[in-house]
């Protein structure tokens, strides 16, 4: 529990780990291995590589593909007739997918913001405050991580067409923004930081406010991102709820719309295939940039704080 | 113990400082307002939501008629003689044995190859974790087309190989375990990257030590680096069993909504979902929501005292 050195706290990490942490690409026991043990250790890698990238590379390909070449027996690879953007021109014309990745993004940034907003002042006030009913709030939240969304759809259908909001973004958006493990995590984080500065602070009269704004925010900007980062991931991919809350096409998520297309575009194999890597894109794409955060931030929240 | 563990270092002195009071400054006042705004939308949308769906399920209540009546325990007695309700929890409980393997093994295999340091960090990792960044609807149709029975890749691959073609999508043995093939392409990257992190906060001078010991590279592994993993292991199968439960988007989109060749394919959510929204009778669908997470709540429970007793 206690023996990993934490570099997303920067209150409770010496400076010594950095150091070693900073070249996190690069662990050197390959040293250790003789050549032929590097060898076999390359090649399956490779292999699983091979296996996990397959899917996506036939993917691709029959995207590029004329709809006449995706259904050849034997499967052909590279077609006679060549390849062709076909597919994605008339996927972009004729689909609703601009509509759709549109739609993803509001909800995706609006959960994002208002779920980090809500839990992160939620776990300052339960790890930095005193009020009454503090402990039993604070179990109830925690009790939450057992609840699994998916046994509230009903429920949850019924309440938001009862207050109207069936087909609306704030239909979408409201039930997704209870994370109780996220507010575990950044409490546990808050728990951290040294009193010594919020007790100067108040010395100096500043009230709770200023001091969740300006001195543990700040400080806690690491796991703010990872927080971030797995809300975002999560409300990017859900598909259970938004499916259930929309009807209207012009109001559907990427993956609820997705859905759509195999019923629509049916047989045009590379159509369907080029709108499902339009889809897939976008966060394949935030990874290839920024895959250090995004590993870091998964790592850091995906065991829910336990 | 893993790199998992935020502000792990920390927790001691910050929990000892509030508790043991005094009269410190920290504590400030107005709490409530910090915890208040989440507490509404938390009440709005879970609690609220458990209360309801637990009464609708003593009520007959359908979405195509206005009237429902007070049922009592009826649909909980129904869902026990319901061989529907059994038959997908069977499923349900089948893919989750069947997908919790593989996905802890393969992850930690993963994560052990990729730690060894062989060069090209950046690329394993984009390549094992890139499909879990994937929508689950991009997943399905990939998958769909792959499994497809006359033009499909895989079956192209086998019969290119002199190999039977197999009915990934059609043969009611074999659609839940597309289901699982699918699964472990898609999520394995989260489970190798809580594993790899781990393998990060194991101390390099170990194996130093290891290694002046004359231990090789074999003895390295199961000495010191799978019992360092037990906590982590631990921790990943309780995730994944939980995850692997609540098994519902990948199966529906796959099949089309269809439940899988002879209804092998569908999970009790699936089935909660038809029962609700196909059905219209949710009455039912919530008792048997109700009845799976009690399942889970118990599934959750041993499993908690089964790590406590095994943390050290």
């Amino acid at each position: 529990m206690t023996t990993a050195p934490d570099t997303a706290n920067p209150a409770t990490t010496p400076v010594l780990p950095r150091a070693r942490r900073s070249r996190d690409d690069g662990p050197s026991d390959v040293r250790r291995y003789t050549p032929l043990a590097r060898a076999g250790l390359t090649t399956a890698l490779a292999v699983l590589a091979v296996l996990w990238l397959a899917p996506l590379a036939w993917a691709l390909l029959t995207s590029l593909k004329h709809e006449a070449d995706t259904t050849t027996v034997p499967l052909e690879v590279v077609p006679e007739a060549g390849f062709t953007l076909q597919a994605y021109a008339s996927v972009l014309a004729n689909g609703n997918l601009v509509t759709w990745f549109v739609n993803s993004t509001v909800v995706t940034v609006v959960v994002t913001v208002l779920t980090v907003a809500l839990s992160a002042a939620a776990a300052y006030g339960f790890s930095r405050t005193r009020f009454r009913g503090r402990n039993a709030l604070f179990a109830l939240t925690i009790a939450g991580i057992m609840v699994p969304p998916q046994i509230l759809i009903v429920p949850l259908y019924r309440q938001i067409l009862a207050m109207g909001l069936a087909d609306t973004y704030a239909g979408i958006i409201l039930p997704q923004l209870v994370l109780p493990a996220m507010v575990f995590i950044l409490k546990k984080f808050f728990d951290g930081i040294p009193n010594e500065l919020e007790e100067a602070a108040r010395v100096d009269g500043a009230g709770s406010l200023r001091i969740f704004l300006q001195i543990v925010l700040p400080l806690s900007r690491s796991i703010l991102a990872a927080v971030s980062i797995f809300v975002f991931i999560h409300a990017w991919n859900n598909f259970l709820w938004p499916f259930i809350i929309t009807s209207d096409p012009g109001l559907m998520t990427l993956p609820v719309g997705l859905v759509q297309v195999q019923s629509s575009f049916g047989v045009r194999y590379a159509q369907v295939m080029a709108s499902a890597i339009l889809a897939g894109l976008p966060l394949i794409v935030v990874f290839m940039l920024f895959q250090r955060q995004i590993i870091r931030g998964v790592a850091t929240t995906g065991l829910g704080g336990t | 113990m893993t790199a998992g563990t935020v502000a792990a270092p920390g927790v001691a002195p910050g929990r000892a400082a509030t508790r043991g009071g005094g009269p410190s400054l920290v504590g400030g006042r107005g709490g409530i307002w910090f915890v208040l705004p989440f507490m509404l939308v938390y009440a709005a949308f879970v609690l609220w939501p458990l209360v309801y769906g637990l009464g609708l399920s003593f009520f007959d209540t359908s979405l195509v008629r206005d009237e429902s009546q007070f049922v009592g325990l009826a649909n909980y007695v129904r869902l026990f003689s319901d061989s529907e309700v059994w038959r997908t929890l069977g499923v349900t409980l089948l893919f989750t044995v069947g997908s919790t393997v593989p996905l802890v093994v393969i992850a930690l295999v993963m994560a052990l190859l990729v730690q060894s340091g062989v060069r090209g960090q950046w690329f394993w990792r984009f390549v094992y974790f890139a499909p879990f960044l994937l929508p689950v609807a991009t997943v399905a149709l990939i998958w769909q087309w792959l499994f497809s029975g006359d033009f499909g890749l895989i079956n192209g691959v086998l019969t290119g190989l002199g190999l039977p073609a197999v009915g990934w999508l059609t043969e009611p043995d074999i659609g839940l375990w597309s289901v699982v093939i699918l699964t472990v392409w898609w999520t394995v990257g989260f489970n190798f990257l809580l594993y790899l992190a781990a393998l990060q906060a194991i101390p390099g001078q170990l194996y130093e030590a290891a290694e002046l010991d004359g231990a090789g590279g074999w003895r390295r592994l199961s000495s010191i680096t799978l019992p360092l993993l037990n906590r982590t292991t631990g921790l990943v199968v309780v995730l994944q069993i939980l995850a692997s439960l609540k098994l519902f988007d990948q199966a529906y989109i796959l099949f089309k909504a269809s439940g899988g060749p002879g209804g092998s394919a569908t999970p009790i959510l699936q089935y909660v979902y038809d029962t609700g929204f196909v059905d219209y009778r949710l009455g039912y669908a919530s008792a048997i929501s109700y009845m799976f997470f009690v399942l889970i709540i118990l599934i959750a429970l041993v499993q908690a005292r089964l790590t406590r007793r095994s943390e050290p």
